[in-house]
């Protein structure tokens, strides 16, 4: 494991934790869309580096692409994006929500006590388009065409929700 | 590096955990589920250094069903907006009694 190579997956964890926490405290709603955008492609920087390219490549047009456009576009389409008052909860709601976190936190290093080795790798070289290509198309199939059911669903369902006027 | 990216992606989902409870604005909220999402989905990355190729095949699928979430519950926001007026979540109140 180079240098290089660690301190590049520090700088994007580092990038990642540091703007979701600048997305959650952020009261207006467009500059915590940017902040989010700014994590999915610290993210998506992350999963280059984890042998992922082409989840990757995904990630940044489908989530960053797509996905957030489409959340910012709502906010317009409301006019959400000055906030006039706060919409965060009470002290003892953050307190409590606070000690919740540090809980669920607690639980989950504890599970990764254990570290877990990877021999070496080598991205330049290695192929991975192709094996996940052939495990989405045999093995997967069925999910994968029923994902198309899915978003065909959610399309017809957004269609008829936002569509609807209200009579009263 | 398998570890670290644990870690990081431990701590993006209880950042989206503590989002999801503190804040009331329905759009933050659901933006907080997709980071949840993004760190489940980096868990999955992780592992599939590991395990195989398997965990991007089930990164793409919550990709999938993340934009259909989004498309859907962005719908029911707007409706929620054209009937209340607003989106903040506390002023909705008609199931409390």
């Amino acid at each position: 494991m180079n240098a290089f190579y660690q301190f590049q997956f520090y700088f994007f964890s580092l990038l990642a934790i540091a703007s979701a926490l600048l997305f959650v405290t952020r009261r207006n709603a467009v500059p915590a869309a940017l902040w989010l955008v700014n994590v999915m492609f610290a993210l998506a920087g992350l999963y280059v580096m984890l042998d992922a390219p082409f989840v990757g490549t995904i990630q940044i047009l489908v989530y960053a692409g797509a996905i957030m456009v489409t959340f910012v576009f709502v906010v317009m389409l409301l006019n959400l994006g000055k906030a006039e008052i706060s919409d965060i909860r009470s002290l003892g709601a953050r307190l409590g929500s606070g000690m919740v976190g540090l809980a669920l936190l607690a639980n989950l290093l504890l599970a990764l006590r254990t570290r877990i080795d990877v021999p070496e790798f080598s991205p330049a070289t290695e192929n991975v388009i192709e094996p996940l290509a052939a495990a989405l198309f045999t093995e997967y199939l069925v999910a994968f065409e029923l994902t198309s059911l899915v978003l065909l669903v959610a399309v017809i369902g957004a269609v008829v929700l936002a569509k609807r006027r209200v009579t009263s | 590096m398998i570890t670290e990216a644990l870690i990081v992606s431990a701590i993006l989902f209880i950042i989206g955990v503590v989002g999801v409870l503190t804040r009331r604005n329905a759009i933050i909220l659901f933006m907080c589920a997709e980071l949840m999402l993004n760190a489940v989905n980096l868990s999955f990355i992780a592992f599939s250094r590991l395990h195989g190729v398997t965990g991007h095949v089930f990164v793409i699928m919550v990709m999938a069903v993340a934009a259909a979430e989004a498309a859907l519950g962005l719908a029911i926001v707007i409706a929620i907006y054209r009937h209340f007026g607003t989106v903040d979540l506390s002023n909705l109140r008609t199931l409390r009694g």
